[in-house]
């Protein structure tokens, strides 16, 4: 018994600690939002990525960085009136 | 295969800049981070230079730096946060010049994750504090004040239209320095998504709070009373931008002294702004804005207290201003928060030219390399790298050739050809020379140094013979060596002569502070020392040398010395002795040691060996082959430290820099001799002669590999081709959110007229006028930016360039919203001779998602000797052509995701054979025999068979990665190197047992365990090499990089870098610096903490490659750890240098 209530305490501990840890009723959405932040973040986070970013779009680096950072709002729309149909 | 990875030239981009005292003394100097390099610079207030006191890589990715001070200290730190997972602390030691880490605290795990703190940073003005934010904030030390972050609270809860409205709240923290913890003061929700703050000088110096940029508007907050202040940012007076478009500030810089403070913002346009605020009893009442000037669009500026603005530019160059003048009592508007206006309305100003700015240095950026090509194209023998770099209007052409920048200060005409020259100063206290000697056949021209220089006559030299040398003797005398004697002149002008006993004339000398030896023919060798009363006195015993004496060196005379005790001597028999000229000792004994580094030379060979003082042992001879002439040295000083200068048939100066000893060829003409100059206007100089002129040249750019000569293009350069015959180049730039110069006229035209129909019946001439100065107002682009046309708005150009002038032969300008992606140069089996140009272009294209209205291929023809483009025809296509590569007398071309062959047609090109089995989208296209190799955007490479009975292309390997390839390049029959966009290089390798011969499977029923994993072919390439290299790399070229070196793999990145990846040659050299880097990995961790081997395995474990830049950083480790880890390999420490000088020059430089 204490070791179910342990690992499930585990589990919340690292649910608070690290935004994005999945646990049994992750929908698709929250799964698929976490994915877009941290995607975005390591583009922020890379310089080169950036720069990269930053000549194809032809905007300055400030921009590129505004955008992202919009983006990380809300990067997959609404979510779904009911997470558990998704 | 194993590789070793060298770094020729650090990347140049800057992603961070901090200034502070960081060497503690009243110098301020600049910190930068130029990704995954963090370089200490100083701006040197009276010459204006930048130069840069230390460069270390730290194995990592700066996300970044904050400089800070404690309480009452006058020197600054640096807060650093990085991928590492921990924020360091650092201080630089100017005397080790090195930093040192002081405090490292761990946060999280490695890498730039959203969890993990360190993308944000912010310091408390009074330096007890450092906060670290991410999205989740995280707090270090314990030790607060007050300050502020932005922190994105993105909600998941809100259903629809709410989550619309989520906004980003302003958050205040105070630290309560009793309870040492950090309180949460006040939170507000903002107005508008703000994109970065800047804080406003609190306690004394101001009234504390905040200034937030966001889109369109600049707001101050404080908590309190205050009411929030607010301004819109003033937009340019009749801009082509996309009206809809928003205004961002990108970057600040903050002014405080002790009476007033202001802050410089710059705009996404370039135009920096003066923001200062007015404020009535601690409350601010009043933001003003002034425009400033406009300069390149910076990511970081810094305001110095000498009066210098630092400017590191996002691409390109990077500049430093002095501040003239601050902007205050001029006629130009100002705009202030406080001026009424509709809410949506904005003020408007015009840019000029800079008022308030003085350019006084330019620090060159690569970044961003697009695109490099290596060949020999100007027929030097060394092969020139041909860059292209930059974007848009500030993109240019720069051939880099490896060499020192000369700066030519003065030349002038001599009378005749001669043949030597020296300097000399009238006392050993002076700082400046006072004579140049030019010696020639048989003559002696001595010049004088003053604010001119002039030829003189009383200065005591004999002027009616050659001369061999001359310096100054003692304090204050000089001495003069010509074939019939030695002329020693004192300071009260009395002389003293020594003539040759007999038929006897000196051939060779050599002189120091107090000795003087000559050598007379028939190799006898006469020693002089100076005594005391400043007498110069003959030696009575002479020695014989065995042969003909050909050279002769002394040291200086060691500090607190009388003598320099030992003579090198260089015979014709090719040996060089050692000779003693101690007097206790047995004088003229044989072989003993030098005191100095010594360079020896015979038929264009350098050969540098350090001798050990203390065992007399010649040890770490290092060989470099300098030119066809005979080697001719000669000491000079560069950046206070001793350097020799080299001459062969090229000039190459061998100097110190950073722990490092650089070996660099002069960018300049052949010269025959040169000496030391230091004048007032030049400190540290070098005057030479060349054929019959004398110079007087200046080495600036110490440290600097690759010498620039740039030459500016249009837009952003996409590829480039080079026209075998002519060497002439094809470039295509491109770029987004830009008009053509047609569309942009035709806009301009409209924009005037419009002015005109607006205006009243009244106004209509003013109007009129008005339009007329705006149709001839042309700003540079290059600094004032171009227009932005909004997304999926394209302009691109074709341009035939001739590399070596710089001049453009041809040039097509496409339409607008076509825009050129691939460009080939190639012949067609059935049309003859004719050269073709083809350029992929791509019409309406918008980036994300993709799509796209169609696309061409433009067919050109050389005419006119290959200096003219000869529109042919257009060939629709479908999708994107994003590669072409010549293939057998035809074309491959990759249409989208679509891999064709066309030939040329008459009205077009004739599509001859497909294949649709590419994933996603081909992005390069590489061939050899009937293999073609295709580079998949997202899906790695993919090797196709031509089967030319059949007509078919057919995929028959791939890889088992998915890379996101940005260019590859051939190594050989079965090998690829390629790069992709994460910064990673690998090699992978078709294995020996792999058939080509694979048929396609058209019926369908070929066994399932046939048909590949996943739909993939049925053959796998193996992974041979693996390596991370911290910055995109966007070109490979297999290439040898000097005359009679071995061939490397040559990589260019987008921040500027490049590098080289060479093979190891036996098993002995890959096992030794095996263990050197398992040895630096644990004696020397990178600096910011980030572990050496996780940073190298990014996205793949690193496979066979040793990291060469770690291996060098055994150069910069103090001398016991060098010690030890040289023990643990058998070796000495100079032998561990040598190995790494070793395999950086059999390579390159």
């Amino acid at each position: 018994m204490t070791d179910r209530y342990n690992i499930h305490s585990q589990l919340e501990h690292l649910q608070s600690k690290y935004i994005g840890t999945g646990h049994a009723d992750t929908s698709k959405w929250e799964w698929l939002v976490n994915q877009h932040r941290d995607s975005y973040c390591s583009y922020m986070g890379h310089f080169d990525l950036l720069n990269y970013f930053s000549v194809s779009e032809n905007e300055s680096k400030a921009r590129v960085r505004f955008n992202l950072m919009e983006k990380m709002l809300q990067p997959c729309g609404p979510p779904a009136d009911k997470p558990d149909d998704a | 295969m194993f590789l070793y990875n060298i770094t020729l030239q650090r990347a140049t981009g800057i992603t961070h800049a901090i200034h502070g005292n960081f060497s503690g003394t009243k110098m301020q100097e600049i910190v930068v981070s130029r990704g995954k390099i963090l370089e200490i610079l100083r701006p040197d207030a009276n010459t204006g230079k930048v130069h840069t006191l230390l460069t270390v890589e730290v194995f990592g990715i700066i996300r970044s730096l904050m400089a800070f001070r404690l309480t009452g200290g006058t020197k600054d730190y640096i807060v650093v946060g990085s991928d590492s997972g921990r924020i360091v602390i650092l201080e630089y030691h100017p005397s080790k010049n090195m930093f040192e880490k002081i405090h490292q605290e761990t946060f999280g795990k490695s890498g730039c994750r959203r969890i993990v703190p360190g993308q944000f940073l912010a310091v408390d003005p009074k330096g007890r504090a450092v906060m670290i934010d991410e999205e989740t904030t995280m707090l270090f030390k314990d030790i607060y004040y007050h300050f502020i972050i932005i922190k994105t609270e993105a909600d998941n809860d809100p259903t629809g239209e709410a989550a619309a409205n989520t906004q980003q709240t302003l958050t205040f923290y105070e630290l309560d320095l009793g309870l040492n913890h950090v309180v949460r003061k006040y939170s507000e929700a903002l107005e508008e998504h703000g994109n970065f703050l800047i804080t406003v000088p609190g306690g004394s110096d101001g009234p504390s709070g905040v200034l937030i940029c966001s889109e369109n508007y600049i707001t101050y907050k404080n908590f309190g009373d205050q009411p929030d202040i607010r301004c819109p940012i003033p937009r340019r007076r009749n801009d082509l931008d996309d009206p809809e478009r928003g205004m961002i500030f990108v970057c600040s810089a903050t002014h405080k002294t002790k009476s007033m403070f202001f802050f410089l913002a710059q705009t996404e346009q370039g135009d920096i702004f003066k923001v200062t605020l007015e404020t009535d009893e601690e409350m601010v009442t009043e933001i003003r804005l002034k425009y400033f000037d406009t300069i390149p669009v910076a990511t970081a500026m810094c305001v110095l207290k000498t009066g210098f603005l630092f400017v590191s530019s996002e691409f390109g160059n990077h500049y430093l201003y002095q501040i003239a003048h601050l902007g205050d009592d001029d006629e130009e508007p100002e705009f202030s928060s406080a001026m009424p206006l509709e809410e949506g309305d904005t003020f408007f100003f015009q840019p000029r030219p800079l008022k308030n700015l003085v350019l006084v240095d330019e620090q060159e950026n690569l970044s961003p390399i697009m695109s490099c090509q290596i060949a020999d194209l100007a027929n030097e023998d060394t092969p020139q790298l041909y860059v292209a770099c930059g974007r848009g209007p500030r993109s240019t052409l720069r051939v880099l050739r490896h060499g020192l920048e000369v700066s030519e200060m003065a030349v002038s005409e001599l009378p005749g050809n001669p043949n030597a020259v020296w300097t000399v100063r009238r006392h050993v206290e002076d700082e400046f020379d006072a004579y140049i000697i030019v010696s020639f056949v048989n003559a002696t021209l001595v010049l004088s140094i003053g604010e001119t220089v002039e030829e003189v006559t009383d200065s005591g030299f004999l002027g009616t013979t050659p001369t061999l040398s001359c310096s100054l003797l003692g304090e204050d005398a000089l001495v003069q060596v010509y074939p019939d004697g030695i002329r020693h002149i004192r300071a009260d002008k009395r002389v003293n002569e020594w003539k040759t006993p007999g038929k006897k004339t000196i051939v060779r000398c050599a002189v120091n502070q107090r000795q003087v030896v000559i050598a007379l023919t028939g190799g006898e060798l006469v020693y002089f020392e100076m005594d005391p009363s400043g007498q110069l006195n003959e030696y009575t015993e002479r020695k014989e040398m065995s042969a003909d004496v050909v050279c002769m060196s002394l040291a200086n005379v060691p500090p607190g010395e009388q003598r320099s005790r030992f003579l090198a001597v260089g015979l014709v028999d090719n040996t060089v002795r050692i000779i003693s000229l101690d007097p206790s000792k047995p004088l003229w004994s044989k072989c003993l040691c030098l005191q100095f580094s010594e360079a020896v030379f015979y038929n264009g060979v350098l050969l540098r060996t350090v001798l050990d003082p203390v065992t007399g042992d010649l040890s770490d001879t290092r060989t470099r082959y300098l030119g066809s002439r005979p080697v001719k040295l000669f000491r000079v000083r560069m950046q206070g430290q001793e350097a020799v200068l080299a001459m062969s048939s090229r000039s190459w100066l061998s100097y110190s820099y950073q722990s490092r000893f650089h070996l660099t060829p002069l960018s300049y003409e052949t010269l025959e001799y040169a000496s030391g100059f230091a004048s007032e206007q030049c400190p540290e100089g070098i005057v030479a002669i060349s054929t019959n002129t004398l110079r007087i040249l200046a080495l600036e750019k110490l440290g600097a590999v690759f010498n620039q000569v740039a030459f500016p293009l249009q837009y952003t350069p996409r590829k480039f081709v080079i026209h075998q015959e002519t060497n002439n180049l094809i470039l295509i730039e491109t770029d987004h959110n830009a008009y053509t110069e047609a569309t942009k006229a035709q806009r301009k035209q409209q924009m005037a007229e419009e002015m005109v129909e607006a205006a009243g019946e009244d106004e209509r001439e003013l109007a009129a006028e008005m339009a007329a100065a705006f149709l001839n107002e042309n700003l540079p682009e290059a600094i004032f930016g171009s227009p932005k046309a909004g997304a999926g708005q394209w302009a691109s150009l074709v341009r035939l360039v001739n590399p070596i002038q710089g001049s453009t032969l041809d040039q097509v300008q496409l339409e607008q919203n076509e825009a050129a992606f691939s460009v080939a140069v190639c012949r067609f089996t059935n049309t003859g001779d004719d050269w073709y140009v083809l350029v992929g272009v791509a019409r309406d294209m918008i980036l994300n998602p993709r799509s796209v209205g169609g696309g061409f291929i433009y067919t050109y023809r050389l005419t006119g000797g290959g200096e003219k483009l000869e529109f042919v025809h257009k060939t629709p296509v479908e999708d994107v052509p994003l590669a072409i590569a010549p293939f057998q007398g035809r074309v491959l071309v990759g249409v989208g995701k679509l891999l064709r062959i066309y030939d040329l047609g008459k009205k077009k090109l004739l599509r001859k054979c497909e294949n649709k089995h590419v994933p996603n989208l081909v992005t390069g296209i590489h061939t050899i025999g009937q293999r073609v190799i295709v580079s998949d955007v997202q899906e790695s490479l993919f090797w196709v068979r031509y089967r030319r009975n059949e007509n078919q292309l057919i995929i028959f390997a791939d890889d088992t990665y998915p890379r996101w390839v940005t260019t590859a390049c051939l190594l050989d029959y079965d090998t690829m190197a390629s790069a992709d966009k994460f910064g990673n290089i690998s090699i992978v390798r078709l294995p020996p047992n792999t058939s080509d011969d694979v048929d396609e499977d058209p019926t369908g029923n070929k066994a399932l365990w046939d048909r590949g994993l996943l739909n993939g072919a049925s053959q796998k390439a193996e992974v041979i090499v693996n390596y991370h290299v911290g910055e995109t790399v966007l070109s490979l070229q297999k290439t040898t990089l000097i005359p009679g070196g071995s061939e490397s793999l040559v990589y260019t990145t987008l921040s500027g870098g490049i590098g080289i990846l060479v093979p190891f040659t036996s098993h002995e050299d890959h096992d030794f610096f095996q263990h050197l880097e398992m040895h630096m990995r644990s004696e020397f961790p990178p600096l910011c903490g980030r572990d050496h081997l996780s940073f190298r395995s990014y996205y793949f474990p690193v496979k066979n490659v040793i990291d060469g830049d770690l291996c060098e950083q055994f150069n910069s480790m103090d001398p016991h750890k060098q010690k030890s880890v040289a023990e643990e390999l058998d070796r000495t420490p100079p032998e561990v240098s040598k190995k790494l000088e070793d395999i950086r020059t059999r390579y390159a430089f």
